[in-house]
């Protein structure tokens, strides 16, 4: 199946940096394309320049096939992790002036419907709550009935709560076959919403698949906790161990043979807890950094 | 205590980080001191203004009354449009120079004029007088246009400059990069809206104030709000171009600053430009407001047609397209 939108060898240079050095990828139509990646690894200019916000230095961006134009933000919805309004609007305003920069709109009635914006409509934009404003700015980028929606860390900051029901508005987005763009620091976000993972550091894609594909392709152990207090002074040989402040962590592939091992060294496994691996894990694995929200 | 003193530090740092701003603040204030001396150079501000036609020199030698006190003497080089100066009280005395008998022509309706001339009648009791008729000008006839100016001006430029900054620097204009829109479209938006805004109040304040003071309209009321919408337009383009960069607000204030202080000094808002320093004169021909100043006041106080006043409206036409060209080529949505 042809992408509906590929970049070729996306490169950008300022002075003395190389934000994005080399980027070529393909996303596929009706899929959601996760971008991970450390502060400063190039995602959000990697975002900028698929936008068409930011001119790459080289290379180029091909929207079904052609170079990105004029007409191409008539076919994209933006959301950024931080979208300042005008001051004074309320909801439905805002919507109704976004929705007048488009030669097609989505009938706000549906939007509404899809965003949960009933109650607060008439609502000046600066009083509503997080979660609330970032359905109001996913409204505002669905508002041309976009092919494309490109997100942007868009639950950071969000409770839990309001970050689960986001994460429902956006798999609705993909169940209307949208394709999705998403940057984020949230792994389990990644591994929920995204078909397709790009991990990016240092201006470079540097793993691409899907989550399922990534994980299975890199690890092929379990990883076993323990609070650091219970192995401290005791630890048993022959065992990968990683100290993670308050708790030390063991790779293992051999879960029974490293549980009969703690056994034997006398140690309590009353609070060992036993996982899979985990995006994060592949995160810290290839690029050494803690993700930061 | 401590952290007052942790604020006050913070604020500091970031100003001197800001090194536009900085810059900015570091040259104002010299600006400011080299234009107030330009300006105020001269003594202390003469009590009366005479027109002078002919060549010869303005010495006391060749003819006592130039050596009055307290008095401008200054070429004139038109006898007519000197004599409708002498009307409008913006000269108090005309006299021709080269003239034998001197010949000279005097406001009988201005009490400074009159003075003059007592004193002109003690140097040369046989100078002939030639009294004009026609109105006097109040002074708030002449000063009410220079301050509905003033109005405009500093609403144009601080209204629309300040918001794009503010714009920029939040991220709202990055937002809107996003969208079809492009730079024209929101460059004349913000245009449009600012004009129907401040002309709008500048009409309802004209409104206002003839109420009070029933101000002198020779010409057509139309003429006025074409003269209002075009000074306007000038220079709120001449804002758009100051912001179509910058993100630092303290910037655009700074700059907005030096733009809007010459024209309030040099545009000839509280007092005649006429005997100023010819070099002053010049300077404030590249000001808007002074071009807007003059037909508003042509068409208000000598009921000038459109023709008459082609030459200031050209001149703020020319000024709006060329700060909106360079400002739209210039302009940018984000900060980086």
């Amino acid at each position: 199946m042809p992408a509906i939108l590929s970049a070729r060898e996306l490169r950008k240079h300022y002075p003395g940096v190389k934000a994005v050095d080399g980027v070529s990828l393909d996303v596929q139509e009706g899929q959601c394309l996760g971008l991970l990646g450390p502060n400063g690894a190039g995602k959000s200019t990697t975002v900028e320049m698929l936008e068409g916000l930011v001119r790459p230095t080289s290379g180029e961006i091909l929207f079904r096939g052609q170079p990105i134009g004029s007409e191409y933000r008539e076919r994209i919805g933006i959301q950024f992790q931080y979208t300042a309004l005008q001051d004074f609007l309320t909801v439905r305003e805002n919507l109704k002036f976004f929705a007048s920069l488009y030669k097609k709109t989505l009938p706000l009635q549906q939007l509404i419907e899809a965003c949960s914006l009933e109650e607060y409509l008439d609502r000046d934009h600066r009083k509503l709550s997080g979660g609330q404003r970032q359905r109001m700015l996913l409204a505002i980028a669905l508002v041309n009935d976009p092919d494309i929606v490109f997100l942007d860390e868009p639950t950071t900051g969000l409770d839990p709560q309001a970050r689960r029901n986001f994460w429902e508005l956006v798999q609705g987005i993909k169940a209307r076959g949208k394709t999705v763009v998403l940057t984020t620091h949230y792994m389990e976000e990644a591994y929920l919403l995204c078909d397709d993972i790009a991990i990016m550091d240092h201006g470079h894609v540097i793993a691409r698949g899907s989550p399922q594909q990534l994980l299975a392709d890199n690890f092929n152990d379990s990883v076993l906790e323990l609070p650091a207090a219970e192995i401290d002074g005791r630890e048993p040989e022959g065992l990968a161990l990683v100290r993670r402040a308050d708790r030390v962590e063991i790779m293992s592939a051999d879960v029974n043979g490293t549980v009969q091992t703690l056994l034997s060294a006398g140690l309590s496994l009353a609070q060992l807890k036993i996982r899979p691996r985990t995006l994060e894990d592949l995160f810290l694995q290839l690029t050494g950094t803690e993700l930061r929200a | 205590m401590k952290r007052l003193w942790a604020m006050v530090q913070a604020r500091l740092l970031e100003v001197v980080r800001d090194r536009s701003a900085l810059a900015w603040n570091l040259l104002f204030a010299p600006l400011l001191v080299v234009g107030m001396a330009v300006v105020f150079s001269g003594n202390t501000p003469p009590v009366f203004k005479v027109g002078v036609l002919g060549d010869a020199p303005l010495t006391a030698r060749t003819h006592a009354f130039f050596g009055t006190e307290a008095t401008q003497f200054h070429r004139e080089a038109n006898q007519q449009e000197a004599v409708i100066k002498l009307q409008r009280q913006r000269i108090d005395l005309l006299l021709d120079a080269s003239s034998q008998p001197l010949r000279y022509w005097i406001n009988t309706d201005s009490e400074k004029s009159r003075l003059l001339q007592s004193i002109l009648k003690n140097s040369d009791a046989g100078a002939q007088v030639q009294p004009v008729s026609g109105a006097s000008t109040r002074y708030a006839d002449w000063l009410v246009p220079g301050l509905l100016g003033l109005n405009i001006m500093f609403s144009s430029l601080f209204a629309i400059g300040h918001v794009i900054v503010r714009y920029r620097k939040s991220g709202y204009l990055k937002r809107l990069n996003g969208t079809p829109l492009r730079a024209v479209e929101f460059i004349s938006a913000q245009l449009i809206a600012c004009l129907l805004l401040i002309v709008g109040i500048a009409a309802g304040m004209y409104v206002a104030t003839d109420l009070f003071l029933h101000l002198r309209m020779e010409g057509s009321y139309l003429n006025l709000l074409l003269v209002a919408a075009l000074g306007s337009m000038s220079m709120i383009a001449m804002s758009l171009l100051v912001s179509a960069r910058i993100s630092s607000e303290e910037l655009s204030g700074g700059l907005l600053n030096l733009l809007s202080w010459p024209m309030v000094v040099l545009s000839g808002v509280f007092f005649s430009l006429d005997g100023a320093p010819a070099i002053v004169q010049a300077a404030a021909q590249a000001f808007p407001l002074t071009h807007m100043l003059e037909a508003a006041r042509a068409v208000m106080l000598d009921g000038a047609s459109l023709a008459d006043i082609a030459q200031p409206l050209l001149a703020l036409v020319a000024m709006t397209a060329v700060f909106l060209a360079i400002g739209a080529g210039f302009f940018r949505w984000s900060q980086d």
